[in-house]
């Protein structure tokens, strides 16, 4: 049924299709709508039945999830940014134990210093923690991931992060397309869990594994991820026979054929890309952009499939390897380690600095004649750079930085972008 | 695509306003997207929305920099936050006074425009007198179904009447209604002025 | 004709076997159809008195439940010896997630339990004192301030004895460890506030919270079964001496557990929604030096100076424990 709804509620309202059974939250923005909405709604009755568990912490939310799952309960929480962090432990156990447990993380950039806008760099930095995760391009896709990640999670015995992007798609008010219960039901069967703890067969969860065993155990999580990477796009064609709509899969292409640049980026701000690519190709340009969905386990044959034929690609990232560069661009080098393809890193809209239309449009311009340096910050106030550096090149007592450079910044409020 | 940034101040209902906006559009059968600026927001500070509408999937993200339409919902805004900035030269501007542009010192930088889309309602007055309480933002949605040729006041009533109930949707859809009656009747005035 | 004095609590209801009790008194261990939830062939210390504890502990429990408990266990000394991979002692249902999260893991458990419409299966977390008292506080006070239905025990040995005997919160004054050494000037862990968690469970007053030692098999049993017949939050701390940690004799376990007692520096009561029940009173009050001495990790209070005025201030601590818990009996 088509709903104008917000973000947040449309993915509370897709979870509470999923028939989750233990449901454990600690507010922290941008996600507090998804958790509120789940919360009324199994209060009022609406989703039942379902335990709600208020927690104490993120730590606690990812622990009593571990539990709940390890009890034979479909579990789901969700977090962002130092919330993610915070379970940090409880997200490697989680994926160590092999407990299908799926949970939304609203992006959101990390601190310090502490910021509440939009950016990747939170579930980025769990990439190698085990966990499948998977990245939104639009509200209808965070909605339709979560239904494929509770198949896909208990399929595999393995956890599943749907990552969408925080305020830009949570706090969105658009057209979704909400499935029913009868369509989620034959799509998502009930969980049958592949341990359990049960009295009547006990077994031991979690003990200890010492050199003679770890690397092994570690190998065939390395090859759940792999396996995955076979399941994700069938679930995702079974998900468009019962559903009819292209949603999930490893990747999706737009206008990449004969294209001789071709963007890359992950969540919301491909809308934006989608937008810029047809205004450019109207303009003769032969230019496309590839979304990633799912960024682990990195789909580095398809990747190299889709981009060999480019003679550049432009990764737009909404994140930074600190010191080095990019971190989707990393990934994406290794997919054309053997190709000839340039590779240019843009590292962009950190910390929710908009990526406007004006700025990608001459961004793509200067990359077509290769005049991008190798790592790009996007709209970077260099002024404002130089004059921190300085700043602290003067007086050894410089003072918080960050600070400093707000004053610079001036008054925010009377601005716009 | 119709792109419409909304102005007001934290505790103003400017969320509220885009999201219903959308809602609107969305009873009609198109596509609306809305979303606030995600400022630092506390009650009285400056706050953005937007809303975007289209006949078909709307796919950019960007903030709105070349709106269509303008509604600022607080006149005390003119003059500390750029509130037109990158408004198209044809563009929909509607203002929350009972003052005239003239009055609010806008004369001279709106003097090229469009006066027919250049509109002024007291929607704080309305919402005091159809719900007791000083809330300009649904009233101003029935200015914009007037200005903007692009939504139905039935669509901004419909809008209103999922969002609220009882005595408070009542009093909204009354509120937006004369704020749409209000607005029309400007527009005719302007056009006839320029006639002349 | 040589006699040999016999101490009278070695006699009648405080023996394992007790079998001057009817069959239906006598302690769970004195069964041969214990459950043996944690079996042997773990690889705890000689003398380990937390294995002890935990199989006091939870057979009780499974005897109480009929066998239907899931268990969540803390990293720590237990979890190790307990679970040297490919091999398990646990003969029940049981799993290890992290250091800090025992209470929250349970508290899941407990809710999947719930949900699954298994209201007969009861859980029961456990953890040593560093994982209750110190990393894993937060996650313990959010479940007794949900009364989440989990009988949360605590094994106390006084110190992280697991990763070397460093010290944590629940270590006494005086105690020396390897990061509390016993040097300079205020040797072994320093005079602060404590922070006696079973206080702190009475205070967020839930249903039933209990102290215990292993030198008093049927009391500990007896509050187990108490316990399980309690839905709620629920709390059991018990004192589980070391012998590698406290430096003492591995034979000596359940005498230094009684020594506790016996002297007042461990208070032994019940307290349900954070009011005095009961208290396992002192049979015979003893000095703190008779709880000291045999123990390494005091010995710099005893040589090369006496420090008479450090065991003066943990008898003072041991006498306010008597007066506050009213450990002598009578009337408080």
């Amino acid at each position: 049924m088509l709903k104008q709804i917000e973000g947040s509620r449309a993915v509370a309202e897709a979870v509470a299709l999923c028939r989750p059974e233990v449901i454990c939250a600690y507010p922290i923005s941008p996600q507090t709508h998804i958790v509120e909405a789940l919360g009324e709604m199994v209060k009022s009755g609406a989703l039942s039945p379902c335990e709600f568990i208020n927690v104490e912490s993120e730590f606690a939310a990812m622990s009593v999830a571990i539990g709940a799952s390890a009890g034979g309960a479909r579990s789901y929480t969700a977090t962002a940014s130092q919330g993610l962090l915070f379970m940090v432990e409880a997200v490697y156990n989680a994926s160590g134990l092999g407990l299908p447990i799926v949970m939304t993380v609203a992006n959101r950039a990390l601190g310090a210093p502490i910021n509440i806008w939009n950016d990747h760099s939170d579930s980025v930095s769990q990439r190698d923690s085990g966990w499948i995760q998977l990245f939104a391009e639009t509200n209808q896709e965070a909605l339709d991931l979560h239904i494929q990640a509770f198949r896909l999670a208990e399929e595999l015995s393995l956890p599943v992060m749907v990552c969408m992007d925080g305020f830009i798609l949570t706090h969105a008010y658009e057209r979704v397309d909400m499935p029913t219960q009868e369509q989620v039901d034959a799509y998502l069967p009930p969980f049958e869990p592949r341990q359990v703890l049960d009295p009547d067969d006990p077994v031991s969860i979690g003990a200890m594994v010492g050199p003679e065993a770890f690397m092994e155990v570690r190998y065939l999580a390395h090859a759940k991820q792999i396996e995955a990477l076979q399941r994700i796009p069938v679930l995702a064609e079974e998900f468009k026979r019962q559903f009819g709509r292209d949603s999930g899969g490893l990747l999706h292409t737009y206008r990449c054929e004969g294209a001789d640049t071709i963007a890359v980026a992950m969540g919301s701000v491909l809308g934006t890309i989608k937008d810029v690519v047809d205004e450019m190709r109207e303009a003769g340009h032969k230019i496309g952009v590839l979304g990633i969905t799912s960024f682990r386990p990195f789909p580095l044959a398809a990747v190299r499939m889709a981009l060999r034929q480019a003679k550049r690609v432009v990764v737009l990232e909404k994140t930074l390897a600190v010191g080095k560069g990019g971190v989707l661009a990393t990934d994406v080098r290794m997919a054309l380690a053997v190709e000839p393809v340039e590779v240019y890193t843009v590292i962009a809209g950190l910390g929710g600095r908009p990526i406007t239309k004006r700025s990608l449009h001459a961004l793509f311009r200067k990359a077509e004649k290769d005049d991008l340096d190798p790592v790009t910050f996007l709209d970077l106030n260099r002024t404002l750079v130089d004059k921190q550096l300085q700043r602290e090149k003067e007086k050894r007592r410089s003072g918080p930085a960050a600070e400093a450079m707000l004053r610079d910044v001036g008054a925010v409020a009377a601005r716009l972008v | 695509m119709f792109q419409v940034r909304i102005h007001g101040r934290g505790g103003q209902g400017v969320v509220t306003a885009a999201e219903m906006l959308s809602v609107a559009a969305f009873d009609e059968g198109r596509h609306a997207q809305a979303f606030p600026s995600f400022g630092s927001e506390r009650t009285g500070a400056p706050v953005v929305a937007f809303c975007r509408i289209d006949d078909r999937e709307i796919r950019s993200r960007e903030p709105i920099m070349e709106p269509d339409a303008l509604i600022v919902q607080d006149a005390t805004l003119l003059h500390q936050v750029d509130v037109f900035a990158g408004l198209k030269s044809d563009g929909y501007v509607l203002i929350n006074t009972g003052k005239t542009f003239a009055e609010l010192g806008l004369a001279e930088f709106f003097a090229q425009h469009r006066a027919d889309r250049l509109c002024t309602v007291p929607a704080t007055e309305l919402a005091l007198k159809h719900l007791g309480r000083p809330l300009p933002n649904v009233p101003l949605l029935g200015g914009f179904a007037a200005i903007s040729s692009t939504l139905k006041l039935e669509s901004v009533h419909k809008a209103i009447r999922e969002r609220f109930s009882g005595k408070l949707a009542e009093g909204n859809c009354a509120a937006a209604s004369e704020a749409y009656a209000v607005v029309k009747k400007e527009m005719e005035e302007a056009r006839h002025a320029q006639a002349d | 004709m040589s006699f040999q004095p016999i101490k009278f609590y070695q006699t009648g209801t405080f023996t394992v076997g007790n079998r001057l009790l009817a069959p239906e008194e006598r302690s769970v261990q004195a069964s041969i159809r214990r459950f043996n939830s944690i079996n042997s062939g773990h690889r705890a210390c000689q003398g380990c008195g937390e294995a002890l504890g935990a199989r006091y502990a939870i057979d009780a429990a499974m005897e109480a439940t009929q066998g239907q408990l899931v268990a969540a266990n803390a990293t720590g000394c237990l979890e190790v010896f307990s679970t040297p991979y490919p091999e398990t002692s646990w003969q029940i249902p049981w799993m290890h997630s992290l250091f800090g999260n025992t209470a929250a893991v349970a508290t899941g458990l407990a809710a999947a339990m719930k949900i699954k419409g298994k209201k007969e299966v009861r859980v029961i977390a456990q953890g040593g004192d560093g994982g209750t008292t110190d990393i894993g506080f937060g996650c313990l006070s959010g479940m007794f301030e949900r009364n989440d239905d989990v009988l949360y025990i605590c094994y106390d040995n006084q110190a992280y004895m697991n990763t070397g005997v460093q010290r944590s919160s629940a270590t006494p004054p005086a105690a020396r460890t390897a990061t509390t050494m016993a040097i300079g000037e205020e040797p072994g862990n320093v005079f602060g506030q404590g922070k006696f968690v079973p206080a702190i469970a009475m205070a967020h007053e839930i249903p039933y919270v209990a102290t215990a030692t292993v030198a008093d098999l049927r009391d500990l049993e007896d509050k187990v079964q108490r316990a399980m017949g309690i839905r709620g939050a629920r709390y059991l701390h018990i004192l589980v001496p070391c012998p590698l940690g406290w430096g003492t004799a591995s034979h000596e376990t359940i005498k230094m557990a009684r020594l506790a007692k016996e002297t007042g520096l461990f208070p032994v009561f019940e307290a349900e929604h954070g009011e005095m029940k009961s208290v396992l009173p002192i049979r015979r009050q003893l000095p703190v030096e008779e709880f000291l001495k045999p123990q390494k990790r005091y010995a710099h209070l005893f040589a090369p100076t006496p420090r008479v005025e450090i065991i003066a201030r943990l008898q003072a601590m041991a006498d306010r424990n008597i007066r506050k818990y009213g450990l002598l009996g009578g009337t408080q």
